[in-house]
């Protein structure tokens, strides 16, 4: 038995390292090479630039608080007493509470009231109190972007349809009509309305 | 639950079908060692690397040569994961100043890796390197999805050869397996990946101002390779923290579907592996029948228990979109159920949506499936060998029992000793379970871990349990798990879940290989009917159900109940 197990135990070393040539060293080099070369804007974070600056990725949500912006979801990414807003790249993840959790239900109550000083007494699309699995979600329904229209349209100067017209730019409808959801872009939407998206349709 | 959700779930069972034959008789040819359309490439590098490591591709090994191989392999591989964990702060490719990882945190990470489990007590953007992850859980993530494949077709020859004394050779099985089947399908679908939006670089992280003026740094790296195998090969683990549910892992609706069909493509098409090793299809369709079965039950359940929303959310909240906490907008809350349940009927274990927060009785869903022992259609070749042993084996043996015959399956005789092996498997993954969900729950340790209070922190410490057990890997991860208590615990659930499985089966699978073929009779018990197939989901979920209802019971039901009163915790 010993001299078998020895017999074996030189496959299992010599083949683990070079699968690990192969599937840890080969696999990702083609991924990154071909990725590199035929989609450099998604293989390197779909990064937005303005002016010669990047202010942000099209997939990775901001916080907004600002009246004369769209909001996004509440976020639990990193959220501490210093960035009490998440949307922290480098911690994303949900707040974990459970469906009977009293510290749930009480932070969802406290966004309700937060929301309705803000716009006004309509019922509140749930995404807008929910905080998402990434605590990073760059998009809202738009049933949310609806929610909030007179808001910003009122902080700034412009007519709600003016601003409607601005979020119909930035929602996308699911591929083939049911892939995905109707969503709304933030950060795109937002960027938009303060003139410095030049490229994006 | 809306038409485009039925949509979803209709293109994606298409698609699979589609698919099966496809990729099935591909995987038999490819163990089988004939030509394949990719030979002219690999079969030089495949020629190599047996030259290299000393593998005579022409020699067979009996049931105790292939399980010491198996077991060898995860041994080296255990500790060279360990060692790069460990040592990961002074290696190259550490873009983003990743510190050491514990010994406690990364024996658990080990092997969890090595055991296609992909639990994960560390978050993957501030805690392991580029290398680690590239270098040293990838691999894993390939070389355990074919260790599953592996032991699965070993069986399947067990089954179906006459009076033989071996099962194949394990390092040829294994080789294959990453070269032929994992290597390929990955390349062509992390290619799309970053076409829909999944960075693939080694560049560093990037720090921006956002609109508002705060900074932001974007956790980037080569996300796209490792979110390929990750779904593929069944195992789960995220590059960052918020896995599948992240937009740099999952950008789009496309990607999410790609996703979807990634998870549950292996274990699909390996039915019709196996019914083409039986030499007759439909002793695979009926496996395959009875999984989706169970698999479209549960997926319809979730799905709609979700998009119903949380009734103790305030009055004035609009929930039209369902129960959206620890949801992303993008996917909505039927389709994340969805996910849910396909991510737990395999052994993969990544997520869109935080399994914490799904509503009571749907949180159930994805439990039931791990504790069934994930054989709706399960992790990739795990889900094959669970169903073929917890689920055939005991069927036909049962169906026995009921007419007074000695049971036959794929006309060998089940006998003593199999049954053995067979219910060695079902009572390890309850012991595992149960045991160390009870330690837990009564120590000052385990008590620790929960986040949430009330009958829902008991389900974070079983769901945490069933989950390494089961080689899962997803979490209601309100569970705060990187402590040496759970880090070792978990540690030991993953091994016996996943060896205390192999061992018996691959026992069971050489005992078979052994027995002569006998002729069917009047009385043998078909294995290709719709008969056989409703007995197959009546003992799986029966077993399932008697063995785990009490736990159940004080976990996601008991909340429901609570939560139809109306009260919170």
């Amino acid at each position: 038995m010993r001299t078998f197990v020895t017999q074996q135990l030189r496959p299992a070393i010599l083949l683990l390292l070079l699968l690990t040539l192969v599937t840890g060293v080969a696999y990702p080099g083609i991924v990154t090479a071909i990725g590199q070369f035929a989609f450099p804007s998604q293989a390197n974070g779909s990064f937005i630039t303005v002016n010669g600056t990047e202010v942000g990725s099209s997939l990775i949500g901001q916080a907004f608080d600002q009246p004369n912006y769209f909001w996004g979801r509440p976020s639990n990414a990193g959220v501490t007493p210093s960035n009490p807003a998440g949307y922290d790249g480098t911690a994303s993840g949900g707040s974990n509470l459970g469906p009977t959790s009293k510290a749930l239900i009480d932070r969802i109550t406290a966004s309700v009231d937060q929301l309705r000083q803000a716009n006004g007494n309509a019922p509140i699309p749930v995404d807008l109190v929910t905080s998402s699995a990434s605590g990073l979600d760059p998009d809202i329904s738009p049933a949310a972007a609806d929610y909030q229209v007179a808001r910003v349209a009122a902080a700034r100067g412009m007519t709600p349809d003016a601003v409607r017209a601005v979020v119909a730019r930035h929602t996308t409808q699911p591929l083939f009509g049911f892939l995905g959801e109707p969503i709304v872009n933030v950060l795109e939407l937002n960027l938009d309305l303060d003139g410095l998206l030049t490229t994006k349709s | 639950m809306s038409m485009p959700d039925f949509l979803t779930f209709a293109a994606l069972l298409a698609a699979l079908l589609l698919a099966t034959p496809i990729l099935g008789g591909y995987m038999y040819r490819v163990f089988e060692g004939e030509r394949t359309v990719f030979s002219p490439v690999l079969r030089p590098v495949e020629r190599a690397m047996y030259r290299i490591a000393g593998v005579d591709e022409t020699v067979e090994q009996g049931w105790k040569g292939y399980t010491v191989s198996v077991l060898l392999l995860a041994l080296v591989s255990i500790l060279a994961v360990y060692a790069i964990l460990r040592l990961q702060a002074g290696l190259p490719l550490n873009a983003n100043s990743a510190p050491a990882m514990s010994p406690d945190l990364s024996f658990n990470t080990a092997i969890s890796f090595v055991t296609n489990t992909n639990w994960q007590n560390y978050s993957g953007e501030v805690a392991a390197s580029n290398l680690a992850q590239a270098g040293g859980l990838v691999v894993q993530m390939f070389v355990s999805a074919a260790m599953g494949l592996a032991v699965a077709i070993a069986l399947v020859r067990g089954l179906v050869r006459r009076s033989a004394s071996t099962l194949g050779n394990f390092w040829v099985d294994v080789t294959r397996g990453v070269l032929y089947i994992l290597l390929p399908i990955s390349i062509v679908a992390a290619v799309i990946l970053v076409w829909q939006g999944v960075p693939q670089t080694l560049n560093a992280p990037s720090t921006i101002t956002t609109l508002q003026g705060a900074h932001q740094t974007l956790s980037i790296g080569p996300i796209a390779s490792q979110e390929a195998i990750k779904e593929l090969g069944n195992n789960g683990g995220g590059f960052l923290n918020a896995n599948s549910g992240h937009p740099f892992e999952n950008p789009t609706g496309l990607s999410n579907f790609l996703e979807m069909f990634l998870i549950l493509l292996a274990p699909f098409a390996l039915t019709y592996t196996f019914g083409r090793y039986a030499g007759k299809q439909r002793q695979g369709w009926v496996l395959l029948g009875a999984m989706a079965f169970i698999f479209v039950v549960g997926a319809i359940f979730l799905m709609h228990v979700e998009a119903n929303g949380n009734q103790l959310f305030p009055a004035g909240v609009d929930q039209a979109l369902g129960n959206m906490e620890g949801k992303e907008v993008r996917f909505g809350s039927a389709v994340s159920g969805l996910f849910a349940t396909i991510t737990t009927d395999t052994s993969t274990g990544a997520v869109i949506a935080m399994h914490d927060s799904l509503t009571p009785i749907g949180g159930l869903v994805p439990l039931f499936n791990l504790i069934l022992g994930e054989i709706s259609p399960g992790g990739i070749g795990a889900g094959l060998y669970g169903m073929l042993v917890i689920g055939a084996i005991l069927s036909v043996f049962i169906a026995g029992l009921m007419v007074g015959r000695t049971p036959e399956y794929l006309g060998k005789k089940v006998e003593s000793y199999e049954m053995k092996m067979a219910m060695l498997t079902v009572l390890v993954l309850a012991v595992s379970i149960l045991g160390f969900a009870a330690v837990a729950t009564a120590t000052q340790p385990g008590q620790a871990g929960p986040l949430n209070a009330g009958p829902h922190g008991f389900s974070e410490i079983l769901y945490a349990f069933a989950s390494q057990t089961a080689n899962n890997g997803s979490a209601f991860a309100g569970l705060t798990g990187n402590t040496p208590f759970y880090n070792v615990l978990g540690g030991i659930a993953m091994l016996i879940g996943r060896f205390g499985m192999i061992i018996p089966i691959l026992a069971l699978a050489g005992s078979m290989a052994a027995k002569r073929r006998v002729a069917p009779s009047l009385g043998t018990f078909p294995t290709t009917g719709v008969i056989f197939g409703v007995l197959l989901v009546g003992v799986v979920v029966i077993v399932g159900a008697l063995t785990f209802f009490p736990a159940l019971a004080l976990g996601p039901i008991v909340e429901q109940l609570l939560q139809n009163a109306g009260k919170v915790f």
